[in-house]
């Protein structure tokens, strides 16, 4: 029952699918509204399937895929898509690895025919796989090594949680790793997880259904089929003691604390998962918020909370085994008990006194709104779309999200919070090492 | 095998123009509204000239951006922002040193609770005691972090070097100047300057342009404060010299920032150096991209890209390089900025430009989000739907000759201004070879 003061609405994208013979699923959302186009091609194949000795390697692939195919020779990629005024990028994640465009609607075909190419046969040479390297390695630099709180929580975090290769190790890689890797490593990954059977390609946008279907079978049916690979079974128990850890990190001034507590599994238990994404909300989502409210409002002891689900930050596009995650930065002079306490007094209270209807009324309409406004983008849609068709084959469920977490009750909410105990939590501290 | 050809663009469609109306309240406050339907939202962005002239105005100015929405007479910070929650809104507020922007959402049919909130905090921001000293305190804690990252230390060593005392160079205050602001200082500064008189509102959503007006004309008349706004002096010219070399002690990479003078949107030579620009350096398939990530994997995501501000536009070019490659990196952009302003560009990397320039502004405001954001950023010069519906037009009739005009007239390495942070001690000897080179 909700009580928000305004109702939430619901939006109604057209979810149109086919399979091509060689097992390629494609899901078509029409919309006329603005001529412009998003394409998404999510491949079955992340973070968690790379082999041990080659960690980083779901990504450095990523960067190989951008790096000529079939017809078209290195730069071609790039220069075809922006030449036709779009953007492109790829991403890859736990569970997936992504590759998209977006782009003016007259751009259909070509559009297709670069993405069909690559899955045909990529062009990987010894050049373009050390010159990748190269670049990845700075990406590393960039992002984790040169820089304070670098991988935190994302990649800290993980091996303090879980047991287990796939689930526990660094997903950008170690250079000792990244620069093992050779071309036949690439060319049977590729054989192996790139697929047509292990992909969805979704188009979202300004689109004839019957127009785009023609020209997807044309592009897509000639490239042959190859098994779909079948996933492994990555899940875990949940923790039993709470695990700790400490990182001093040299360039960091201020301390931080990053906390993660095993959910339910996304896909299979959708229903005890929901109440989760609403609660990390109740807990940090603005002022009115639990956590803000007291660690930085009333106590003034956090710089900054945040709190989310999968490691990640999208709490859709993920498989078991997942976690809930709160992030707090807080000043030298307060201590991390003071930090801890201050969140499992709120969690219990949350836990034992629940909340009002309008507490969660309103958080959910904003959870509504932050949704909404994802979708609006015709890319955000059509990688939206593609990943609920992967891992749940629910395009649809991109509309109904927003209403279904809109009906998770207070008394789900309290029992969410309840199992946020500190005896099965993982816990990474980040120390200051000494800013410069 | 014969290779296939790659398709051709079929002819384009046309954008559906958007309903839109305007109006200017007695006040001043020029108000924007536009119709877009695409989801059940509305968007909104207030910008507010917030010039200061002093470095203490920038602390002043931020912690006020910090505690607009901390309280009013009538909500505390907690009820300001449950009572947007409840139509699903959010407001935040961010200022530089051109302006105070406040950007927020909600559920399109929250948008008359989200004008009434606004014009709240516009007309009776309270800065509480309590509120304004975590706030303070929270923004000093935050800048400390940011100064430890990299990309922010370097921005902060170019500003410095480009705009010295102009207000251009300091973007964030020191935490000392901040840790001292003082409710009474808030007050003061927001009876002053946060006025209706030069400010621009733009609304973007699935409400009716004219109803948006009226909803606004109602909610926000009584914000009718009067002063003076404060004018940035024009930008300097910028003073090419040495090499400013800021020691980072053990950094892994070297983060190379180089500014350029550029033109307002406005200026007739923008079209053409928008274009010698993303050929340069401004995209993916741009010469810089190509070679000094694509060719010699000597970095991950090297750019250029044109700033623009009220008192004039810059090109910021940036890479974050492995630190044994710092001098090589130096060689290869001077290279390409030599190449850029002495030779003609080619003619497909130029239409390659031209139409990436043409599609991607269509994609940045085919989301309500994105377009709000947009005419934000247009209304710094007092542009809006006007050049916004011109600029493709302008894209495609400049010439070849005028590209190249334009790359010689304002790239070009003699004009550029270069800042590395990094390990001085492993980079200097090399770097210095390469010519002139200060520690910083």
């Amino acid at each position: 029952m909700s009580h928000a003061t305004v109702k939430i609405p619901a939006t109604s994208y057209a979810v149109e699918r086919l399979t091509l013979e060689n097992g390629l699923r494609v899901v078509l959302s029409p919309d006329r509204s603005a001529p412009v186009i998003g394409v998404a091609v999510v491949y079955d194949v992340g973070i968690r399937s790379e082999p041990e000795g080659r960690t980083g390697f779901a990504h450095l692939f990523e960067h190989l895929m951008f790096q000529g195919s079939e017809n078209l020779e290195k730069l071609a990629h790039f220069r075809y898509v922006q030449a036709s005024g779009g953007v492109f990028n790829g991403s890859t994640h736990l569970d997936y690895t992504d590759y998209y465009e977006s782009l003016p609607s007259n751009a259909l075909e070509r559009a297709l025919f670069l993405e069909a190419d690559r899955m045909r046969s990529p062009r990987i040479t010894p050049e373009n796989l050390a010159n990748q390297i190269a670049v990845v390695k700075e990406e590393i630099r960039v992002n984790v090594l040169n820089r304070p709180y670098g991988g935190f929580p994302w990649l800290k975090l993980p091996p303090v949680m879980f047991g287990t290769f796939p689930n526990a190790h660094d997903g950008y890689g170690s250079f000792v790793d990244l620069e093992s890797a050779t071309a036949e490593d690439a060319a049977s990954f590729f054989r192996t997880y790139y697929a047509p059977a292990n992909a969805v390609l979704c188009v979202a946008g300004d689109i004839d259904v019957a127009e785009a279907t023609a020209l997807i079978e044309k592009h897509f049916g000639g490239i042959a089929a190859r098994p779909k690979p079948e996933r492994p079974d990555f899940s875990e128990p949940d923790l039993t003691e709470e695990r700790r850890a400490s990182h001093t990190d040299p360039m960091a001034p201020m301390p931080a604390v990053a906390m993660a507590w095993r959910v339910p599994d996304p896909v299979k238990e959708f229903d005890a998962y929901l109440p989760y994404v609403v609660l990390a909300e109740v807990l940090t989502d603005g002022d009115a918020s639990r956590l803000v409210e007291r660690l930085i409002l009333d106590d003034g002891i956090a710089t900054s909370v945040s709190g989310y689900l999968g490691f990640m930050g999208d709490p859709f596009d993920v498989r078991d085994p997942t976690a809930m995650l709160l992030q707090i930065h807080f000043p030298p002079q307060v201590t991390l008990a003071t930090v801890e306490a201050a969140v499992d007094e709120e969690l219990a209270r949350l836990a034992t006194d629940g909340l009002s209807e309008a507490e969660l009324a309103r958080v959910q309409a904003r959870l509504a709104a932050h949704m909404l406004r994802e979708t609006d983008s015709v890319l955000g849609r059509a990688l939206s779309m593609a990943v609920l068709e992967q891992q749940r084959d629910r395009a649809e469920l991109i509309n109904e999200l927003p209403r279904l977490l809109g009906s998770v009750t207070t008394d789900q909410i309290a029992a969410a919070a309840a199992t946020l105990r500190p005896g099965r939590r993982a816990l990474l501290e980040i120390v200051p090492g000494g800013a410069q | 095998m014969t290779a296939l050809a790659v398709p051709d663009l079929t002819s384009p469609r046309e954008a559906p123009t958007p309903v839109s109306a305007e109006r200017t309240l007695s006040t001043g406050l020029r108000v924007v509204a536009i119709e877009r339907s695409s989801v059940p939202l509305v968007e909104l962005r207030l910008r507010v000239p917030f010039a200061g002239e002093r470095e203490s105005d920038v602390a002043h100015a931020s912690v006020l951006g910090e505690t607009l929405l901390s309280g009013t007479a009538g909500l505390s910070a907690v009820q300001i922002a449950a009572t947007l929650q409840e139509v699903g809104g959010g407001l935040s507020v961010s200022v530089d040193p051109d302006r105070l922007l406040v950007s927020g959402n909600a559920l399109a049919a929250g948008l008359p609770r989200l004008l009434e909130v606004l014009a709240g905090v516009l007309t009776g921001a309270a800065y509480p005691e309590k509120e304004v000293r975590i706030e303070r305190e929270r923004l000093a804690d935050r800048i400390e972090m940011a100064a430890s990252q990299p990309s922010h230390a370097v921005r902060e060593a170019l500003l410095k070097r480009l705009f010295g005392e102009h207000p251009y160079g300091t973007e964030t205050p020191e935490p000392a100047h901040v840790r001292l602001v003082e409710p009474p200082l808030l007050r003061a500064l927001h009876a002053r300057r946060v006025l209706p008189e030069g400010s621009v509102l733009v609304l973007v959503g699935d409400v009716p342009a004219e109803q948006v007006l009226d909803a606004v004309e109602a909610a926000l008349s009584p914000w009718s404060a009067t002063g003076a706004e404060i004018t940035v002096p024009p930008m300097p010219a910028f003073a090419p010299g040495p090499l400013l070399l800021v020691d980072r002690p053990g950094s892994v990479q070297s983060s190379i920032r180089m500014g350029v003078s550029a033109v307002p949107r406005s200026h007739p030579d923008y079209p053409a150096l928008q274009l010698a620009n993303l050929v340069f350096g401004g995209y993916f398939s741009s010469r810089l991209v190509e070679n000094i990530r694509e060719d010699k994997g000597y970095t991950y995501s090297p750019h250029s890209g044109i700033d623009h501000a009220v008192a004039g536009s810059m090109i910021v070019i940036s890479a974050d390089v492995a630190t044994e490659v710092t001098a090589p990196a130096l060689v290869e952009m001077a290279y390409e900025l030599g190449r850029i302003a002495t030779l003609p560009p080619q003619t497909d990397e130029l239409e390659q430009a031209r139409q990436y320039a043409i599609g991607t502004l269509a994609l940045s405001v085919a989301s309500q989000a994105g377009l709000a954001s947009m005419l934000a950023a247009l209304a710094t010069t007092g542009l809006g739907l006007d050049w916004l519906a011109g600029h493709p037009k302008r894209l495609a009739a400049v010439s070849a000759d005028e590209v190249f005009a334009a790359a010689a007239k304002y790239l070009g390495p003699a004009r550029a201004v270069p800042v590395v942070l990094g390990d001085a001690s492993a980079v200097e000897p090399s770097v210095s070879a390469l010519g002139p080179v200060v520690r910083g």
